[in-house]
């Protein structure tokens, strides 16, 4: 590029949306954020988010989570960010981009990334309050909160993909909710009206109302000028005091126009195979203010992300071409899968096509294949299970004969067809462009080991995530292939995996862990004595399947109390210095007056320090092991219980005021919070369990950062699962809305189940979300769908846990044989260990820990055998 | 609870014994206390504490009770294992195992506790 003399090229953006972030990644990576100045220009209040994802700001992603932009990134390539700072003017002549805030930049390369804005038809009545678009974040912070303060019945105009996501959120925002589509189908761009079919079944089913084949004519409007219905095409008019209009979008190229650069005759700034424009060699324009040089502008995100990557080659001069892209798409609406890839519609000379279609369940497939077998594309409706792969196939002659492709497992042959007949060349990613040879690179040259490593080297599945199962297929084949062996084992003594275990111990009902250890251990492993790892973690498999295997429900029965850990072992949490803490249950946080003062007196005459936990509890500390029963006796005479502070298993579930007291309570949190923690209360499980209750929205209790929170809503509840605190927060997933008391907890039995049958040891649900195949759906298909025809063992599960409940504390006391643990030394029972000391401070104790100090170092010598 | 059929219980009461210095035993306490991969703390006569435990096969050990990381005297609280054959224990609070028979830590070469000999008689 040309560039004044002596002075840095500059490269000015204008957009900085998902292309124009993608953009800079891209000139950083060909390192000409170094050798130019980089201005970006970005009319949003906040630098680029994943837009493709902006539904799941509904379901509890923040506008945080959706964020794209790390500002390290930023900062480190020197780029200067404008934001809220939209480009008015350019000046082709002098070369000069004038931004409102009256902003001049000079550029040699002036790229415009400008996406698209929202098309609404000129019906009457528009612009009423009332009536929204569906594009940015600020569009979803603005109908959530109509939605909230005076609408009851929403109506989204356009059954498009959009569409179908708005009317989705509308729902989930507690709406009665209206798709009114011109054509006469949903989707009309994607699916065919087979597909359209068993889609609108299944929409319909889940409570949306579908009006198609009608047009919107007058959005009727009250007289404060609110939005209150709109009337039809065919004469009828529906009550709504909400509209989204999801009816297309249109290029955004005003900018381009005023400056007098070429644009279709549908819009779209026209571009060459390099997205340089046709009239100046000086601008370029990507993402979907595009016109590329096949004719089309591309409203998805994988053909801008293509454009980008040639733009920033084209500037740096390597040779790269954009010479059209694949349309595919999936998109996962409350659950329901539709995808298209290839040459959906079958518009190729010759082709035929394969249908599957059962509009009782949904179910929806056809695949479009060539004269001479090649798979040119399909349409999948009700189950997208095969989409990765048929995406990948598509262009070549799958291996299969194309039936056995859609045909459901049970009916004729069914075909699994694994990722590993794929060629090098086939594409898994399409939003990245990553092929599988590339990803196969990333576990070969590249040393991943694991998905995530994978995703990180490759950018792979980081888009919208539906390569991911197909991705984790690959990685798992390559390292087998490789032969890397892939111990998936617990640990030295075990070469199966927790889950392995679990699904023996529950079959075979075995209640020892000695047997298992002989029986499935590594073969050096058996006969011997196990290890710290595989000892509590089978212990916690036979605790939590104890009444069901007919174990002994107590953690220190026999030879159970081997296998904890000493926290387990004694009942209390074990501190520096060899004292324990004890933590009483105290249930959702709600305490008497009069059992305080047992917390206070207890403390008190035993010498305790005290402190109220983050957890909505309190916690004793500095007792010495003698002591635990003596404590324990009074606590349990006042009506306390073990809160298991010490197990892997439920903690606390936290409650906020709710609706009793506080002004803005939809629910009874507290009493909730309270059943919660007494059906769960002693669940051992492969890591902690945490939980919360909030009385609405505002979510006082947290619920979000806990394994499954829940939130009042005026309708029930909504159940988030697979929060975080801790190292490495995470926020919680919206598993279900609107639920019953009982439905409430039937989904929790269920989900927590399915945890502690298929999680690895140590794992919280936040990373086992993480990890496990499908993520989120996946669970949700299980738990709520009931697809693997497991929820009523769950359950069943979860009843006999409930109803063999025991308090260990009340046993341990009431038994002299299990008491007679708690002592300091085996042979002098009362003498307390003369390392465990206190010293004052603030009015309590601490540990006194020179007094650990001394004999820190190994004894030598002395009677050694 | 099912345990292993292997488990042998002794059927007299048999005591356990710690030898101090040459030829001078100190008797614990009786070895049925003492549960399979579990230990006990005892105190001798000079203020020391000594971790004794026993494995499945029967086999007793005793090592010093003080964890030579935090210097709190908690290695009798420990969980036993057996790695690559060996028995240890690990520190119930900073996980570091150390080998019953030796002594030797088994994460840092640098450190070890010391042993006693032990008998059942
Ligand atoms: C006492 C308490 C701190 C306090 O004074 O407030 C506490 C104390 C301990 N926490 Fe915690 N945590 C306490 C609330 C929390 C919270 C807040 C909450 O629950 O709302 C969190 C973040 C929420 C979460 O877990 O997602 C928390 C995240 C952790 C973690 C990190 C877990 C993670 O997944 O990253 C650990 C380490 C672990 O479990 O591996 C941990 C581990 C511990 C241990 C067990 C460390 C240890 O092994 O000794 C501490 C034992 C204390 C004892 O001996 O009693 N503690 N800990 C809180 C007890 C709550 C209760 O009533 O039971
Ligand atoms: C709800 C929703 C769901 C979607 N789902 C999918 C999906 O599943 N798969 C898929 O492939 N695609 C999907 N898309 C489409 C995808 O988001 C777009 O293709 C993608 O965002 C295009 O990127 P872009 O950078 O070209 O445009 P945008 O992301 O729209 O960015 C353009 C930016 O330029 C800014 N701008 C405009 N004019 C100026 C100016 N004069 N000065 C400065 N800034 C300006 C705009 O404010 C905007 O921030 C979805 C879109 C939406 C709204
Ligand atoms: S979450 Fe809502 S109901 Fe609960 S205390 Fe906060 S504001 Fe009140
Ligand atoms: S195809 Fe979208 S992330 Fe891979």
């Amino acid at each position: 590029m040309t560039a004044t003399p002596g002075a840095t090229p500059t490269i000015v953006l204008v957009g900085h949306g998902m292309v124009g972030q993608r953009f800079l990644e891209a000139l950083a990576e060909r390192g000409l954020t170094a050798t130019h100045r980089v201005v970006v220009l970005c009319e949003e209040p906040r630098p680029a988010y994943d837009r493709v994802a902006l539904t799941s700001y509904f379901s509890g992603k923040t506008p945080e989570d959706l964020s794209l932009t790390d500002m390290e990134f930023i900062r480190e390539h020197g780029i200067e960010l404008y934001v809220g700072d939209p480009a008015e003017k350019v000046d082709r002549e002098a070369r000069e981009v004038t931004a409102r805030s009256g902003l001049v930049v000079g550029y040699d390369v002036l790229v415009l990334a400008t996406g698209s804005y929202p098309f609404v038809p000129p019906v009457p009545g528009k612009d009423a309050e009332g009536c929204f678009v569906y594009r940015t974040i600020e569009d979803l912070l603005a109908i959530e909160e109509y939605a909230r303060s005076r609408a009851t019945t929403g109506a989204v105009v356009g059954g498009g993909l959009l569409g179908l996501e708005a009317a989705g959120a509308l729902k989930g925002l507690g709406l009665t909710s209206h798709i009114v589509e011109f054509a006469p189908r949903l989707m009309p761009v994607q699916v065919d009206e087979g597909g359209g079919a068993a889609l609108l079944r299944t929409i319909e089913d889940m409570g949306l109302a579908v009006h198609t084949g009608v047009g919107t004519q007058e959005i009727v409007v009250g007289e404060d000028g609110a939005v209150t219905g709109m009337k039809l095409s065919d004469g009828s008019e529906l009550a709504a005091d909400l509209v989204v209009f999801s009816a297309g979008v249109r290029p955004r190229d005003q900018l381009a126009r005023d400056c007098g650069l070429t644009v279709g005759e549908r819009g779209g700034i026209t571009v060459d195979e390099q997205c340089r424009t046709v009239a100046d060699p000086h601008v370029f324009a990507i993402g979907e203010c595009a016109l590329a040089a096949d004719g089309r502008v591309y409203g998805l995100v994988a053909p801008g992300y293509e454009q980008a990557e040639t733009a920033a080659a084209t500037i740096a001069e390597d040779e790269k071409s954009f010479t059209g892209a694949d349309l595919s798409t999936k998109l996962k609406l409350l659950g329901v899968d539709v995808a298209s890839f290839g040459d959906a519609h079958g518009t190729t000379e010759d082709c035929l096509d394969v249908v599957y279609s059962d509009s009782r369940a949904g179910l929806y497939k056809k695949l479009v294949i060539g004269r001479d077998g090649t798979l040119l594309g399909g349409i999948l409706v009700g189950d997208a299970e095969a989409y990765g792969t048929l995406r990948a196939f598509t262009g070549s002659v799958p291996p299969v004969s194309p039936e056995s492709l859609v045909l459901p497992a049970g009916a004729g042959a069914p075909v699994q067809l694994g990722p590993s007949a794929l060629p090098d060349e086939a594409v898994i990613c399409s939003c990245h462009n990553v092929t599988k040879g590339t990803i196969r690179g990333a576990v070969t040259e590249h040393s991943c080991t694991t998905v995530p490593e994978v995703k990180k080297c490759t950018k792979a599945g980081t888009g919208c995530g539906s390569c991911v199962k197909v991705l984790g297929q690959l990685v798992t084949a390559e390292l087998e292939a490789s032969g890397v062996e892939v111990d998936k084992g617990l640990c030295g003594c075990f070469g199966r995996t927790r889950e392995e275990l679990y699904e023996i111990v529950l079959a075979l009902r075995i209640t020892s862990y000695r047997t298992l250890l002989d029986r499935y251990g590594r073969e050096g492993a058996r006969g011997g004595d196990g290890c710290e790892v595989c000892k509590p973690a089978v212990g916690s498999i036979i605790a939590s399947l104890a009444p069901t295997i007919g174990a002994e429900g107590y953690v220190l029965d026999g030879e159970q109390a081997a296998l904890q850990d000493t926290n387990d072992h004694f009942l209390a949490n074990l501190q520096k210095n060899g004292s324990y803490s004890i933590v009483p249950r105290i249930p959702g946080g709600e305490i008497t007056p009069e059992k305080l003062i047992v917390i206070g007196e207890v403390a008190r005459d035993f010498g305790l320090y005290t402190k109220i936990t983050g957890g909505q509890r309190i916690d004793l500390f500095g007792a010495r092991v003698e002591q635990l029963p003596l404590i324990w006796a009074r606590l349990v005479d006042a009506g306390f219980e073990s809160g298991h502070a010490y197990g892997k298993s439920l903690r606390t579930v936290k409650s906020c005021v709710g609706q009793t007291w506080c002004r803005y309570g939809v629910q009874d949190s507290v009493r909730m919070a309270i059943d919660l923690e007494l059906r769960y209360r002693g669940l051992r499980s492969p890591h902690k369990l945490k939980s919360a209750v909030s009385g609405c929205a505002r979510e006082c209790a947290e619920a979000q950062s806990k394994d499954f929170g829940v939130i009042a809503t005026s309708n029930g509840w909504n159940l988030y699962v697979g929060g975080n605190g801790g190292a490495t927060p995470r926020h919680a997933d919206l598993l279900a809305q609107d639920l019953s008391d009982a439905e409430l907890v039937r989904l929790i039995d269920r989900f927590l189940m399915f945890y502690i049958r298929t999680a690895d040891r140590l794992e919280r649900t936040s990373t086992w979300l993480e990890r496990i195949p499908g993520g989120l759906d996946h669970v949700r298909e299980v738990v709520v769908e009931d697809s693997l025809g497991i929820c009523e063992e769950l359950e069943s599960l979860m009843t006999a846990h409930v109803a063999n409940y025991r308090d260990e504390w009340a046993e341990t006391i009431n038994d002299p044989e299990k008491l007679s643990r708690f002592v300091s030394f085996v042979n002098a029972p009362d003498t307390p260990d003369p390392v465990v000391g206190f010293v004052p401070e603030r009015d309590q104790i601490k540990p006194d820990l020179p007094l650990l100090t001394i004999g820190t170092r190994p004894l030598e010598g002395s009677a050694q055998r | 609870m099912t345990l292993a059929p292997e488990t042998t219980r002794p059927a007299t009461a048999l005591t356990l014994q710690l030898l101090l210095e040459e030829e001078d035993w100190f008797t614990v306490c009786e070895l049925s206390l003492l549960t399979p991969g579990r230990g006990v703390a005892a105190l001798l006569p000079d203020g020391r504490q000594a971790a004794l435990f026993t494995d499945r096969a029967g086999r007793t050990y005793a090592i010093d009770n003080r964890d030579p990381f935090t210097g709190a005297a908690v290695l009798s609280r420990g969980l036993t294992g057996t790695h690559q054959g060996r028995p240890f224990v690990a520190s119930p609070l900073l996980k570091q195992r150390f080998d019953l028979e030796s002594g030797q830590c088994l994460d840092d070469e640098d450190v070890r506790v010391a042993t006693y000999e032990v008998r059942a008689a």
